[in-house]
């Protein structure tokens, strides 16, 4: 009896959730995978609050040539498997233009297949290089590439006179990514790295693996490459070993939540990263200017809380999309050809410039050398 | 016998679901059904060992992890460094070995996906046979933890591990060709075809089960989950036959891993998490612990919803609201609520009529 | 290892081992009293943290911390009252999954509450880079928070089991339930005081690591297998012993620095647990009998 109960309400069920409502109609459909919450709720958390802001904010002014946007968040907590199933969900079943997401490049380098087979255009938000090299048609990216961080931060190091760093990194694809790129580059700087290690990303105190590289007496600078907020803890561990060598961090600091809760171990912090974070003291004639002043006064405004460089890069992928659809409409491929052609366009990221070879479309100058001084993110301009 | 008729009625569903998404042009929702399918793979086997051993285990998303993990990497990492050791050689020799190009047209050399698969089940198999021994000699919190503290090494493990990618996991992994013609991948061309790779496996794992759970071992792991000095006593080896159903179910759930991630294309390291090992303890408790129907029922429903994103941003929330009010209101499963009687209830019908039912 | 890079170690492992000392013995009081393992221990240990956090805004530091423990032990409370008081002899697998539902749902809660980003308590004393030099090395002062309140709560502890007749109770409790009951003690409402009490250390512990370690919606899962490896590598049961252990196990994890890389830390502090379970399963101060006579 109970077999046969089970079973018929196997049935039952299989036919009720096949019978869904059927879609709107004429709205321009953009799907949206992000981790909302889970391990990278950093990262997804400000991405979705962004693109809900931006969507309001462009079906209020009348939409895209008359279209309106309808904006589909589905929150993968990093998950790449229910990114897969979401990707070919959104894909096939709501029919969107263009997926933006996911949020981190495990995710991301998971569906790029999906999405090149499927013939959809994929704008990431995650910073890994795999993702647009090899280039793949349909897939791009808006953070900008990890070398080049590295490349900034090297440089940067040139200039002091350092020679011998330590690295150290979070677990996460974030992490690793940079730690790679730190460690093929470093000898192009004529840098040895002589000490690197990887930390858990809910570390929540790293003083031991601090003492045991400054006791390595030769290491002049620390590059700490993570997201997550053991970048807060791995400044104040340092200074509190009373260690004070050069700490630089990768963009991903690019929080003022880190600084508050590094506090007065923030200070002297060097880091690259976008604009968003020092709109204020840019020069007027500076293209971003305007639309990061914007971005930053709509966010904070309406979510009472600081903007971030990662809520930027979903910022970005909804501009450059917009954009797109501006000129190639409900189409993917037009819009895909639109997205290649687009050139000169600024985000909060930098100015892009994409092409057939370049996904990403930003250069070495998207981003700028910054510091922490009194709590807060000014240009860095060395010593 | 009787036991592959009593699946009949299933693969009339099975193939009722394909009919009515091909005539109404839903074909999308066999996606989530194939991945559904691989998770309650696991569940069943999971099953088998929590419901009807009484054994728990906090860890099996670890052994899915072996599987997949593996697999995803044996296909996909290039052997061409270790061309001449002495390992690669045998494989080689064994005929193991695929060589082709990658993405960026290097040349690449790969262990075959059937090759990988055995290998894979076989690894978790013997690591199950390994952890198994001393670890179901333990009870209650004791057993619980140990079997939580080997999927926290497994998920360490690949989640520090240049080999498997870290936090990127394994991306890239090629189809997994069964026979010529028919393939686990997924691409949108071979969505039926999977559909009934995974239905089959499915069925066949819980034809399987569903016999071994009427046989001798089945009366024998009832005899420990009711008491095992007594089944002792009997002269049943409860250590074999505990040990039997860990590894039984360590490689459902290997196997499981195996075929999805040649489905996905890919694996990362939320798939070895505790949450996910939580989350099949908590679709076994909602079937009801020892029953199979149950299990099998809950692992599709509730993996669909979850993969369609049904529970949007509270998907841990809902599994853990599920497991506290299963666990507190209906400790033998939602299938064991007695609808009839508590609507009689309701209805404020006589108690005592419904009782002589009962 | 230059004798300042020792001491350094050695105090990054007293402080990690102080807070796994104090969330295993928040498991200890519930399981002596109940024989259940808490699994949404680490979750009181976030409550404690969040709430202090969100209480500052408002009043003085001291009251926030002394409040925070108040509200988070009448969670504790509430908890019990809701999810365990009204089970009848409830299996032991049956009480593990109900807990860590409860741990899955507190997170949830406060992620909802507070949001997925990190805060902290200010440091009781100095700031983020003020540190005492001993003997070379150098530590926070906060450190010695830890250290100092950790150790008072533990001989707090021992005296109130001791010498209060509510104490005595409890222990009565925990040695034999149906003896006590026939006692004429209100085992019930022992249950939830030592849900109140575990409740309330946790919180304590929770906010004055906050400094260190921020406090997050998710800490605390990791917390609570780090408390339970401590809890039963020093004996289920036993405060003396999870002293020992958590010291133990954070100065092995601050020395394994050294010679382990970083990622695998945690699969090593696991596998010697399950070492331990293997081969002494009543921990490595627990005593044979004492274990047997358990109810699993």
């Amino acid at each position: 009896m109970k077999k046969f109960v089970s079973k018929f309400l196997m049935a039952v069920l299989a036919v009720t959730l096949f019978a869904v409502p059927a879609a709107w109609a004429e709205n321009i459909k953009v799907g949206a995978i992000l981790a909302v919450t889970g391990p990278a709720s950093f990262l997804g958390g400000p991405e979705a609050r962004t693109l809900e802001m931006l969507v309001e904010d462009v079906n209020s002014r009348g939409g895209i040539n008359g279209n309106m946007i309808e904006l589909i968040i589905k929150d993968s907590a990093a998950s790449p498997e229910k990114a897969i199933s979401f990707a070919k969900q959104l894909i096939e079943e709501e029919n969107v233009l263009a997926i933006i997401g996911p949020s981190t490049s495990g995710e991301t380098l998971k569906i790029k297949n999906i999405c090149e087979e499927a013939k959809v255009p994929l704008l990431s938000c995650a910073s890994a290089e795999l993702i647009v090299n090899p280039v793949a048609a349909y897939v791009f990216k808006t953070p900008q590439n990890d070398s080049f961080a590295a490349k900034k931060i090297f440089m940067e190091m040139n200039k002091m006179g350092i020679s011998k760093i330590a690295v150290l990194a979070g677990n996460t694809g974030f992490g690793k990514a940079g730690k790679e790129q730190l460690l093929t580059i470093a000898p192009e700087f004529n840098i040895e790295v002589v000490e690197a290690e990887v930390y858990d990303k809910s570390s929540n105190d790293l003083s031991a693996v601090v003492a045991k590289i400054k006791a390595n007496k030769d290491v002049q600078a620390v590059v700490n490459w993570s997201v997550v907020p053991a970048q807060a803890i791995v400044a104040k561990n340092m200074r509190q070993a009373g260690w004070d060598v050069p700490l630089f961090q990768s963009h991903g600091f690019g929080n003022i939540k880190y600084v508050e809760a590094a506090g007065a171990a923030a200070e002297g912090i060097i880091f690259p990263a976008g604009r968003l974070l020092i709109a204020d003291s840019l020069s007027d004639d500076n293209p971003q200017k305007g639309l990061l002043l914007e971005y930053k006064k709509n966010y904070e405004d309406k979510y009472k809380e600081t903007v971030s460089t990662f809520g930027g890069h979903a910022y970005d992928a909804f501009t450059i999309l917009m954009a797109a659809i501006a000129e190639g409409g409900n189409d993917r491929d037009k819009v895909r050809a639109a997205l290649e052609g687009l050139k000169n366009f600024a985000g909060t990221a930098g100015v892009f410039n994409f092409s057939a070879e370049d996904h990403n479309g930003l250069g070495m100058d998207a981003f700028q050398m910054m510091t922490v001084k009194d709590g807060k993110f000014v240009a860095y301009t060395g010593k | 016998m009787k036991k592959l008729l009593s699946i009949l009625p299933l693969l009339v569903v099975v193939i009722g679901v394909h009919l009515l998404t091909s005539a109404t042009d839903t074909m999308y929702y066999l996606t989530q059904m194939t991945m559904s399918a691989y998770y309650s793979l696991l569940i069943i086997g999971l099953c088998v060992l929590m419901g009807y051993a009484g054994q728990i285990s906090l860890g099996h998303a670890g052994f899915f992890a072996i599987g997949g993990y593996l697999s995803a990497a044996l296909t996909t990492r290039s052997l061409i460094p270790y061309q001449d050791t002495l390992p690669v050689k045998l494989l080689d020799s064994a005929g193991f070995l695929l060589a082709g190009q990658d993405l960026y047209g290097d040349s690449l050399l790969v262990v075959t996906p059937w090759a990988a698969c055995i290998l894979a089940v076989v690894t978790a198999a013997l690591i199950a046979v390994a952890i198994g021994i001393p670890v179901l000699k333990l009870k209650g919190h004791y057993l619980a933890m140990a079997t939580l503290g080997f999927g926290i090494i497994i998920y360490r493990v690949v989640l520090a591990s240049e080999y498997f990618g870290e936090a990127d996991g394994i991306s890239e992994v090629p189809a997994f060709v069964l026979l010529p013609g028919l393939s686990v991948s997924g691409n949108f061309g071979d969505r039926v075809q999977n559909y009934y790779i995974a239905w089959g496996l499915l069925l066949i794992g819980m034809v399987l089960l569903l016999n071994l759970m009427d046989s001798r071992v089945g009366r024998a792991l009832r005899g420990i989950h009711g008491s095992e000095e007594a089944a002792d006593a009997m002269g049943v080896n409860t250590a074999r036959f505990k040990l039997q159903t860990f590894v039984l179910s360590a490689v459902f759930a290997a196997i499981a891993g195996v075929f999805l991630t040649h489905y996905n294309g890919g694996i990362g390291p939320s798939e070895a998490g505790v949450m996910k090992s939580v989350r099949y303890v908590a679709i076994v408790a909602v079937g009801g612990m020892a029953n199979l129907w149950g299990a099998l029922l809950m692992g599709i429903v509730l993996n669909f919803l979850s993969l369609r994103g049904s529970f949007g941003s509270y998907d841990d929330a809902v599994f853990g609201l599920i497991l506290i009010l299963i666990m507190l209101f209906a400790p033998n499963g939602i299938l064991s609520i007695n609808v009839r009687y508590r609507l009689g209830q309701l209805l404020g019908r006589n108690k005592q009529d419904r009782e002589g039912e009962m | 290892m230059t004798l300042e890079l020792s001491i350094q170690y050695l105090m990054a492992g007293i402080t990690y081992g102080s807070i796994y000392a104090i969330v295993a013995i928040g498991f200890n009081i519930i399981y002596n009293t109940t024989g259940i393992i808490n699994f949404a221990q680490g979750e009181f240990v976030m409550f404690g943290g969040m709430i202090a956090i969100t209480l500052l805004n408002f009043m003085p530091l001291p009251l926030a911390i002394f409040l925070a423990v108040v509200i988070t032990m009448f969670i504790g409370a509430l908890i019990e009252i809701c999810f365990i008081r009204w089970l009848k002899s409830p299996s032991v697998l049956r009480m593990i999954i109900i807990t860590i539902g409860i741990s899955i749902l507190s997170r949830e809660v406060a992620v909802h509450i507070w949001g997925e980003s990190i805060r902290s308590l200010p440091y009781f004393v100095g700031n983020e880079i003020t540190s005492i030099p001993i003997l070379g090395a150098r530590i926070s002062p906060q450190v010695m928070w830890v250290v100092l309140v950790s150790a008072l709560m533990v001989v707090c502890l021992g005296l109130f089991f001791k010498t209060t007749s509510v104490g005595r109770e409890m222990r009565a409790c925990a040695s034999n339930r149906k003896a006590a009951t026939l006692c004429g003690i209100n085992t019930r409402n022992m249950v939830t005081l030592s849900f109140v009490l575990s409740a309330g250390i946790g919180a304590l512990a929770g906010c004055i690591m906050s400094p260190i370690t921020y406090s997050q919606y998710d800490m605390g899962t990791g917390l609570a297998i780090k408390g339970f490896t401590v809890a039963i590598l020093g004996g289920l049961g036993s405060s003396g012993g999870a002293v020992v252990a958590g010291l133990l196990l954070g100065v092995i994890e601050a020395f394994s620095v050294s010679v382990v890389p970083l990622a695998f830390q945690d699969a090593i502090s696991i596998a010697i647990l399950l070492g331990i379970l293997f081969i002494r399963p009543q921990g490595l101060f627990g005593s044979k009998e004492a274990a047997g006579l358990k109810e699993y």
